[in-house]
């Protein structure tokens, strides 16, 4: 569906369902270049199991018009205007990577908007090698290779994808290949920049989960256990194998994280 | 700088896809010969029903030992996943049915596999699919058969039987100018040898009962998503980016991302059309794969091997091998295909019809059979088998003589091969002037 930021279009999935305010809501926010398509499967379960869905493209990233946010605070004032363009005044907020941080920031900005929140492969930092942001600085496609080395796991990086017939490599790659020049950069020069994770933390008030993969080289597991422990009321889920890309390397234990977290009370 | 160390093809030949089964440890893929798939509860299966979750329901749909050749398969030609087919044919299909609809039109290189030929020709117009056949060495010819219709641009990577190669970038450039995809049969080349999406292709196909399997033992296929495609900018293809009734108004494009093309393909055609292989057949193609680069290259230094015995041979009237000078697409063949033009070539007999029909008779090692790309060699008489169902006209233009003769050059010792083919020479060469002789 489409709707209005700052007058801009944006894009934001809705799971095969329309998208109804005054049902519970989940907005679902994407890493670096990436895009909604990101959360297909959980936005789909999730729409089909009684709330409304919005999986997001933020500003310059996929149907969304405008340019990439620069940094981590703008992204999340920007969340907090698309949920009121949305018609709602609390949700769910669940971001992956870079998106974590977004909603880790909109929730710590807004308690009283934030239902409950959901962070998969987060970090209370999110330094980004300089050979990676030099990279996709020159829009070199080498950048998307790094991504894809340290994004998966070791095994994943063979594949046995979930989804019968899908490579991980290939379906990552396009994706990014897709964002526009500067957009990457843009993203990861936000994430390098952002430093007051563990303060943030403190000042959530919603329940939170976070979602790590144990062998995440992006997010290290030790920093996002660090992270929860910093989070009033957190608990956290440890995804055996994973790399940082769990929506594709583990889609259905994470769904199931995220199902057990949001499907007994929350509605 | 760091490096990104993200595994080789040689290594993805025999790894992609798979983990060791979580069951029992087992090290080869299992053959999962099973139709259906126990759901824990009625949630779950209502959520694999509506792709919310990942995972099996119906082997006609997927299985796990099928989706281990065909994420393999995505891998080696750099893809984002693939669709297993019970052929190459169905292959083809199952990528006209995905992208279009009756009143559409295809354009394709001339120079194709007689089966596809039949599909496109014969078939598909009564299913309301014209095709317009075009020289695939003339690119400007693509771009002048293109119709406000057209949904397709096809071609193969070396053209059957005369092993034209297509300028894939250049056509490919006409055909996204056009906002219309670009389907490749690779069957020929196989991704060992020529990578389609590295040159602009969008979707790939292979018959992989050919090079991909090797051991002629199963038939299969297989349609690969490149995943390059921007179905929702070209606006014209409302199977992949408007609702789908048959899915509760499923938006594959919009829900799938680069992956639209082959979860509709899955979604869909399998589910509906059924063109399904079988996990057994999967196996042994899976056998095949794990060595299809070290037997691409013995493939090739064979062929180039008995290429120079034919070229100097007086009995032989004509080579079509895109590496010998005298094929016109030498110089494209060089810049797209270094690492070698396949295993499957014509030469032509001199002595016509009876002299081809001596020399076939004649072979000992090389089988005469309907097929290519096995480990055996084989040979076949493409105007009487092959391409029968085409008239005079097309097989000219798809520059078939009646002396032609196909060869798909084995793994066997080279001059072991090269002795076969001299003495069947030798017996066509009598055969042509029994007067002269006497």
């Amino acid at each position: 569906m489409e709707f209005a930021v700052d007058g801009l279009r944006t894009f934001a999935a809705t799971g095969g369902r329309p998208f109804d305010p005054a049902r519970p809501a989940i907005l679902f926010v994407h890493g670096a270049a990436n895009d909604h398509s990101v959360w297909h499967l959980p936005a789909r379960h999730f729409a089909h199991h009684g709330y409304s869905v919005a999986a997001v493209d933020l500003p310059g990233h996929g149907r969304s018009e405008g340019e990439p946010p620069a940094t981590v605070a703008e992204m999340a004032a920007w969340l907090g205007r698309a949920r009121e363009a949305l018609g709602l005044e609390r949700a769910v907020l669940a971001g992956h990577s870079m998106g974590s941080l977004i909603v880790l920031c909109a929730a710590a900005d807004d308690p009283g908007a934030t239902k409950k929140l959901i962070l998969l492969g987060p970090a209370a930092a999110m330094p980004v090698h300089d050979d990676l942001l030099d990279a996709a600085r020159r829009n070199d496609h080498k950048a998307i290779d790094l991504i894809t080395y340290w994004g998966l796991s070791a095994a994943s990086q063979i594949g046995g994808h979930r989804s019968p017939g899908l490579w991980m490599n290939g379906g990552g790659q396009r994706l990014l290949e897709r964002a526009d020049d500067g957009v990457l950069a843009a993203g990861l020069a936000a994430c390098a920049a952002f430093a007051d994770g563990e303060a943030l933390a403190r000042a959530i008030e919603a329940e939170t989960l976070l979602i790590l993969g144990e062998r995440d080289m992006m997010t290290p597991m030790k920093g996002g256990i660090a992270l929860a422990r910093a989070i009033p009321d957190a608990r956290h889920v440890v995804l055996a194998g994973c790399g940082h890309t769990m929506l594709a390397e583990r889609p259905n234990e994470t769904l199931d994280a995220m199902r057990d977290f949001l499907l007994p009370a929350a509605l | 700088m760091v490096d990104a160390k993200l595994p080789k093809f040689d290594t993805l030949s025999l790894h992609a896809g798979q983990q060791p089964d979580p069951a029992t440890g087992a090290r080869a893929v299992p053959i999962y010969q099973t139709t259906s798939y126990v759901f824990p509860d009625t949630d779950y299966a209502a959520s694999l029903f509506n792709l919310e979750r990942a995972g099996h329901i119906y082997t006609r749909i997927s299985n796990p030992t099928t989706a281990v050749f065909e994420e393999r398969i995505a891998a080696l030609e750099g893809g984002v996943g693939a669709v297993a087919t019970a052929s190459g044919q169905a292959a083809l299909h199952l990528a006209v049915a995905t992208l279009m609809d009756s009143g559409a039109h295809i354009v394709s290189s001339a120079s194709i596999y007689g089966g596809s030929h039949n599909l496109f020709t014969h078939t598909l117009p009564r299913f309301g699919i014209a095709t317009t056949y075009v020289d695939p060495r003339d690119p400007a010819a693509f771009e002048a058969a293109i119709r406000p219709e057209t949904r397709l641009v096809f071609g193969e990577t070396l053209g059957n039987p005369g092993l034209e190669v297509m300028d894939l970038p250049r056509i490919a450039e006409i055909a996204h100018g056009a906002r219309i995809p670009v389907l490749i049969d690779n069957t020929f080349a196989s991704p060992a040898l020529f990578r389609p999406f590295d040159h602009g292709a969008d979707l790939v196909l292979h018959s992989a009962t050919k090079f991909l399997g090797g051991h002629g033992v199963a038939i299969g296929g297989v349609l690969v998503d490149g995943g390059t495609f921007d179905w929702q900018a070209s606006g014209k293809f409302p199977t992949l980016t408007e609702p789908y009734a048959g899915y509760h108004g499923i938006n594959f494009s919009e829900e799938f991302g680069p992956g639209a093309f082959v979860m509709r393909a899955r979604a869909e055609g399998l589910r509906d059309f059924g063109a399904s292989m079988s996990p057994a057949n999967a196996f042994y193609l899976i056998q095949g794969v794990e060595t299809l680069p070290v037997r691409m290259a013995r493939h090739v230094e064979n062929a180039r091997r008995i290429v120079a015995f034919l070229d100097g041979n007086g009995a032989v009237s004509w080579v079509g091998w895109p590496e010998l000078d005298s094929h016109p697409d030498r110089a494209l063949a060089r810049r797209l295909l270094p690492k070698g033009c396949g295993a499957v070539f014509s030469f032509e007999i001199g002595g016509g019809r009876e002299a081809g029909r001596v020399f076939i008779e004649r072979l000992r090692l090389f089988s005469h059979l309907a097929n290519v790309g096995d480990a055996k060699s084989l040979v076949i008489h493409p105007a009487s088998t092959t391409h029968q169902q085409m008239d005079a006209a097309a097989l000219e233009a798809a520059g078939i003589g009646e002396g032609l003769v196909r060869l798909s050059v084995g793994l066997e010792d080279p001059d072991d091969l090269i002795e076969d083919l001299d003495q069947a020479l030798r017996a066509a060469a009598r055969a042509a002037a029994p007067r002269a002789a006497e």
